[in-house]
């Protein structure tokens, strides 16, 4: 693989999930890349588009692409954040900045397996772990295979997870139901997104999660939320931590 | 007008967190009924490719095929109608009952006659209106408006269904569903027999012969329409097909999205009257021509009414059918109602956490998602949303805008999480945290760590 590589935060991982920005780069770094992060960063924009405010993200976004124009590869430990650009940054102008960065973007785990092929990320995690794929990855960038179209859940982070040394994934009743977070969803339709996210909380606790993962903070950020008011003994943990083998 | 609170009504459904549970897997029982069926045909893929794309064509072409289908049907002997609007509909529905006199309607298989309200429309001028269908029997016993598009009394238990078939038509009080369906039958017999009239809606209009398909699982379309001397159809102008061969497509589709089954138990061609009877067909536009001209959201009329979308979405299935106070509820109906009137329906959008199942799920591929996310745009341009959240929206992307502010605003929300997380653990300031913990906040974001281990690189 060769180009430059840039790390993007997304700005409640920077904020509140430090280490899984530190994993990701970590992880990235272990790998044989140098990996800049481009300091004038902020959001991909989505918290205001996705509550319907798209031209108060119009800024935010423009600022995305300056952060990100010189860049071959942008990777982010989100699924969500990078579908925001890949599918809905068609309101901005379609100049070759935005153009180049849009196919730039990637998301983390479809960065490792898709063009540095790795095939065996070389960690020991010996927990019993559920796996959560966001639905922005799963059906909007088509990262995992959604029920709807296969009866057997897929994709490439369960391609790495697979390959973790004594791991062991379990089964779920619904393996790609969404955990309700969805943004200001969580907010406006508080009462619906609380139970979403306690079914699936149940869902990974029935069948013996210890460690509920995805490659999206923000699900795990509501899932854990649900888990701590609750004080239910499972925890959540971002798939960059399991990759990076700083978590076991 | 208030914009319709799915948000509340929502809540209030959740609130009994056994029903919630009860209904969720109600419907994800027919889901992955669903799934089953779906899986077992290699070609399912194919075959929503191409229902897709023969109601791309259609659509495209919908004045031709329409005026197709009406020249076809009119030389087999259909009185075919147009109405602009429900009023209209309405209006030309009484006017062929009054013509002949007739007292009593039985009906069957019409979400386009609650859409139009035409109930209460025709009681109101003195027709008595017999629903045949089981789930639409219960809603009308029960005074209550359909929750689902394909199983209409979904939300009740059988239990509830007992209890009300003991009071309104004097059933034993027993939830056995073999003995309540029983009780449902001998009880519509009457009014089938009795009927002057049947309405019956439409699954598809076929443009080249001017049939009229119905798919049932019970026959009571059949069963009205066979007996009465007089039926009327009334279909949405969204239901023509072009030909024949296209209901292979989307019979096999229909049955399996919707409730899993290989084909509905009677699938009713009617082409012409029998004699000495009358048949009619009453067309409605309805807001759909408006949809038709809303490039963005003229694929919602490629929808053929299986309900799929509404058996997998996870806000739906916790929420129930009424909470969207529409007919056609879940994540068609939030993006249909808002094309009728944005205003009174501007929230409904919101309604759901984008997770796009509903767009896998649904047998001739409408991008539901990104309908409702572009309907969201709308609604906040034409000043529906609260000027609450208008004013949050434009001060967070300000601050997002500029690192600077952003750097400033992070450091200060994570202080006042880190020293006085209970000012923010408000249920009433902060919804959030009604069911759920805030994060915990770190002493040092990701950028200023790593300024000061990276900084001199």
């Amino acid at each position: 693989m060769r180009g430059r590589v840039a790390l993007f935060v997304p700005c409640y991982v920077d904020q509140f999930y430090p280490q899984v920005a530190r994993a990701t780069l970590e992880l990235l770094e272990r790998h044989g890349l140098t990996v800049e992060f481009p300091p004038e960063q902020t959001c991909c924009g989505q918290p205001m588009a996705n509550a319907g405010c798209e031209r108060d993200a119009l800024e935010t976004a423009g600022g995305f692409v300056r952060a990100f124009a010189g860049y071959d590869y942008v990777v982010s430990p989100s699924g969500s954040c990078v579908h925001h650009v890949r599918h809905h940054y068609d309101v901005l102008e379609q100049t070759d900045d935005v153009r180049r960065v849009r196919a730039a973007v990637y998301e983390l785990c479809q960065f490792l397996v898709e063009v540095l092929r790795i095939e065996d990320p070389d960690v020991v995690f010996p927990h019993r772990v559920g796996v959560h794929v966001g639905c922005h990855a799963q059906r909007g960038l088509r990262l995992a295979t959604s029920s709807e179209l296969s009866d057997r859940p897929g994709g490439v982070m369960r391609t790495l997870l697979e390959r973790v040394k004594r791991i062991e994934l379990i089964d779920l009743d619904r393996f790609d139901e969404c955990c309700g977070f969805g943004g200001t969803f969580s907010i406006t339709e508080e009462a619906v997104s609380a139970r979403m996210g306690l079914d699936r909380v149940r869902d990974h606790q029935r069948h013996g999660a210890e460690v509920i993962t995805s490659g999206d903070m923000s699900c795990l950020m509501h899932l854990d939320g649900i888990i701590r008011r609750q004080r239910l003994p499972i925890r959540v943990m971002h798939v960059a931590e399991i990759l990076n083998g700083t978590a076991a | 007008m208030n914009p319709t609170t799915h948000a509340d009504a929502a809540a209030t459904f959740v609130r009994d967190a056994e029903r919630t549970a009860w209904h969720d897997q109600a419907l994800w029982f027919v889901r992955q009924r669903r799934d089953l069926a779906a899986h077992a045909v290699p070609e399912w893929e194919a075959l929503r490719d191409l229902a897709s794309a023969i109601k791309r064509h259609t659509v495209s072409h919908l004045a031709d095929y329409l005026e197709e289908f009406e020249q076809r049907a009119t030389r087999n002997g259909v009185v075919v109608h147009w109405a602009r609007d429900a009023a209209e509909h309405n209006g030309i529905v009484l006017g062929i009952l009054r013509a002949r006199g007739v007292r009593r309607l039985v009906k069957s298989k019409s979400m386009l006659t609650e859409e139009c309200r035409l109930n209460p429309f025709l009681e109101q001028h003195g027709v008595e209106v017999v629903e045949t269908d089981l789930g639409e029997r219960i809603v009308q016993l029960a005074d209550e408006e359909p929750s689902h598009i394909v199983m209409p009394a979904i939300h009740r238990k059988k239990e509830e269904v007992a209890a009300l078939f003991h009071r309104t038509i004097g059933a034993r009080d027993d939830p056995d569903p073999a003995y309540l369906t029983e009780a449902a039958r001998h009880h519509l017999r009457g009014a089938l027999v009795a009927a002057d009239a049947a309405i019956t809606g439409v699954n598809f209009a076929v443009a080249e012969t001017g049939a009229m398909v119905v798919c049932t699982n019970e026959g009571n379309a059949d069963l009205g329409a066979h007996l009465a001397p007089l039926h009327i159809a009334c279909m949405g102008l969204d239901k023509v097909i072009p030909r024949t061969e296209h209901l292979g497509v989307f019979l096999r589709l229909l049955a399996r999205s919707a409730t899993g089954q290989p084909v509905t138990a009677y699938t009713s061609h009617y082409v012409a009257p029998r004699p000495g009877a009358e048949l009619h067909v009453v067309i409605v536009d309805n807001g759909r021509t408006e949809q038709l001209g809303r490039p963005d959201f003229r694929e919602s009329l490629h929808c053929i009414r299986c309900g799929a979308c509404l058996n997998t979405c996870p806000v739906y299935r916790r929420s129930g059918g009424h909470s969207y106070g529409v007919t056609v509820a879940g994540p068609i109906g939030a993006v249909l109602a808002p094309g009728f009137d944005l205003a009174a329906h501007a929230l409904l959008p919101f309604a759901s956490t984008l997770c796009g199942s509903c767009a896998d799920v649904c047998p001739v591929k409408i991008d539901i998602p990104r309908q409702l996310y572009r309907w969201r745009q709308l609604a906040v341009a034409g000043g529906h949303v609260s000027r609450r959240k208008r004013l949050g929206m434009r001060l967070l992307g300000a601050t997002l805008a500029h690192v600077s502010r952003y750097e400033r605003a992070g450091r200060l929300v994570r202080r006042l999480l880190r020293s006085a997380p209970r000012l923010l653990n408000r249920p009433r300031l902060n919804p959030w945290s009604r069911g759920r913990e805030l994060p915990v906040a770190p002493a040092e974001s990701f950028r200023e760590w790593y300024r000061r281990e990276r900084g001199s690189r």
